[in-house]
């Protein structure tokens, strides 16, 4: 190769590599580029490109071309591995030589280092967003999983942890982990979405990707203590009716529950996917309200306080309360996340290589229960047609869906609607706001906002995000 | 086994429920009702991290702080974010916006899309203030100030709003009858809505 093309691959990693140090921040076109660039794959090329102008995406097939063969760019020594991945040395033929061996990773294995999905962070590095672009199936990787902290992530000994359980009960409890790890457990995969997903998405189409307006829900099978069984080691008084969590992070984040919940299918769950929870996601514990606004879902889970009314927390007050603009009330204890469905495929700001058939996916989920059905437009709505949902279809969890379609070349808008077990089924836009009035105000969030949400493609195959109010 | 005695908790209702817990009486085949692991928590245990401070009142520690030693307060350890004027400041890094960190105004605009929630034009009840500056504030020092403090700050606050009168002395008496402008400001959830 020419020393050119070594200093193409140079200035690309380089520039990988100052992007990945800035995760969190937005992701410049000009960063997508390079990252795009860096890809080898000729059917990915454009398809899942983040970038969206045609100048960009010449770019990236002029550095192929260049290249000669596209098949396999060797990556520069100084070359950092993403987040979750090791650098090895890229083998020649590797036919020829004996692989490296195991347990050069230390017992826990990595992803490919060239891999390179990440969350993206808010502005604000309070949240975290999942790249439901390029997910699959239905499991989101425990390292994928969205964030959303109120005072950062704390660094909990397991060890000195305690989960203590009191108020209006009969014997006050304490809790260490092995304690809980002796009760019987159970395992169910959920999704958990956080109440705000979507809500800057109500008045206009406001982020470019499914990232970054949809990634704020994610999938895990968790594992963990039914919270019935710990209710009633303590015993409750007859008054008990609401129980306060409260986590072990800086916010010492509380939120009232309804003891209903907490004896039907709450958890308290120290395992994801098959491990223990990452530190993210409330290590060594946390509560799980199955189906319910993720933030409820106390992490760092430390007291557990049973009372007969709630306390109206910071966190369910002047947070997470629904303001209606069309009465001026706020609905308090809006905790069901109703069906919501998107497209992750194709989804903003990529790019089709042409007309010809491609398979719309994507995931649907509702807080009540399984997704009955879901239904695709590619005509912005007019006509509708069922997707097929693939197995399996869990309660509470998000259902992968697959439609085929033909492209014809001609400008189309895609959509899809979920309706859950229960007969809701997703509304507009329109439909929400003429509902609850609309909300456009900085520092206030539309929260359970689960609108259609619309994905333009434009005739030389670029998808944005479009909204129905123009 | 125990998703068995759940769907009988909903079934029945929690407060059957209740009286069942104390009995034991539902537990499946091979299970035992009662488990022998743990440890009872004590009064002093429970006290070091009881602090959530309901509505009512019921908890707020002793102590008490009115407008003029808030306002000491409140410049040394909250107009930074919050703005001198308590309007929030914008543009701090790896901070919510500076909408979010607003106190005060904002009444009357609920009914607008332009909205503006504060604590003075939003917040319930003022035990949430307390409970949340005392458990979460400042941000660099979070549960640091003094329950003096605390109550003074609030004073600060809610004077500032012109919901208290800046000669109000904050205590735990005091505060549960602070009346917010915004009290009657909620409504329980009517979701699922029917769409027309």
């Amino acid at each position: 190769m020419s020393s050119s093309d070594s200093d193409h691959i140079d200035t690309t990693a380089r520039a990988l590599e100052a992007a990945l140090a800035r995760i969190g921040e937005s992701i410049t076109e000009a960063q997508a580029r390079e990252i795009a660039a860096l890809e080898d794959c000729e059917c990915k090329e454009g398809m899942f490109a983040l970038a969206t102008s045609r100048r960009a995406l010449l770019s990236v097939a002029s550095a192929v071309a260049a290249t000669g063969a596209a098949a396999v760019l060797p990556r520069p020594a100084n070359a950092k591995a993403p987040p979750g991945a090791v650098e090895y040395p890229v083998q020649a033929d590797s036919t020829k030589e004996q692989g490296r061996m195991m347990g050069v990773d230390g017992g826990y294995g990595s992803r490919s280092q060239f891999e390179t999905e990440v969350r993206w962070a808010n502005p604000t590095k309070t949240a975290s967003f999942t790249p439901m672009q390029s997910g699959y199936g239905i499991i989101t990787p425990s390292g994928l999983h969205y964030e959303r902290h109120h005072g950062g992530i704390p660094n909990i000994d397991p060890a000195r942890h305690r989960l203590v359980i009191h108020g209006t009960v009969d014997r006050p409890m304490k809790y260490s982990l092995a304690d809980l790890k002796r009760f019987p457990t159970v395992s169910r995969t959920y999704f958990m979405e956080c109440s705000g997903t979507t809500g800057g998405e109500l008045m206009r189409a406001n982020q470019p990707t499914v990232q970054r307006t949809h990634g704020l829900v994610s999938t895990s099978e968790w594992t963990g203590v039914p919270l019935s069984t710990l209710l009633k080691q303590t015993g409750l008084k007859p008054e008990a009716a609401w129980v306060l969590a409260e986590g072990a992070d800086a916010a010492v984040m509380t939120r009232s529950v309804p003891i209903d919940k907490c004896l039907s299918d709450a958890l308290v769950v120290f395992a994801q996917n098959g491990e223990a929870i990452r530190p993210e996601q409330g290590y060594p514990l946390r509560l799980f309200l199955p189906g319910w606004e993720g933030n409820i879902s106390i992490k760092w889970l430390r007291r557990l306080e049973v009372s007969d009314k709630p306390f109206y927390t910071r966190e369910e007050t002047s947070k997470y309360s629904d303001l209606i603009t069309k009465t001026g009330k706020a609905r308090i204890f809006t905790f069901t996340m109703e069906a919501k469905s998107v497209i992750t495929f194709p989804s903003g700001e990529m790019r089709l290589p042409g007309p010809g058939f491609y398979e719309i996916t994507g995931l649907a989920w509702s807080g009540r229960g399984k997704i009955a059905r879901v239904e695709i437009s590619t005509d912005g709505g007019k006509t509708w047609g069922l997707a097929a949902l693939q197995d399996p279809a869990l309660p509470i969890c998000q259902t992968r869906f697959r439609f085929p379609w033909v492209w014809d070349g001609a400008p189309a808008t895609l959509q899809s609607r979920a309706t859950d077990e229960t007969g809701y089924t997703q509304p507009t836009h329109q439909q929400l706001i003429a509902e609850r009035g609309p909300l456009d105000a900085p520092g206030m969030l539309f929260y359970h906002m689960n609108a259609i949400q619309s994905w333009g493609v434009a005739p030389d195959g670029s998808v944005k995000n479009v909204h129905p109010l123009g | 086994m125990c998703i068995h005695w759940a769907d009988a908790v909903r079934r029945i209702g929690a407060a059957a429920v209740a009286s069942m817990l104390a009995l034991g009486a539902v537990h499946a085949q091979g299970y035992p009702s009662k488990f022998e692991f743990g440890q009872p928590a004590s009064e002093q245990e429970i006290a070091v991290i009881a602090i959530a401070i309901p509505a009512d009142g019921k908890g707020l520690p002793s102590g008490q702080g009115d407008y003029a030693r808030g306002k000491q307060v409140y410049e040394t350890a909250c107009a930074a974010c919050h703005g001198a004027d308590l309007m929030g400041v914008a543009n701090i890094p790896n901070m919510p916006a500076g909408a979010s960190l607003r106190l005060i105004g904002g009444r009357g605009t609920l009914t607008s899309q332009k909205a503006v929630a504060t604590v003075e034009s939003y917040w319930p009840y003022a035990t949430t203030l307390f409970d949340y500056i005392r458990r979460a504030m400042p941000f660099t020092a979070p549960g640091s100030l003094s329950a003096d403090d605390v109550y003074a700050v609030c004073a600060y606050i809610l004077g500032e709003a012109k919901i208290i009168d800046k000669t109000t002395m904050l205590d735990a008496q005091t505060l549960p009858r602070v009346e917010m402008p915004n009290r009657n400001g909620f409504i329980s959830d009517p979701r699922p809505e029917i769409f027309k």
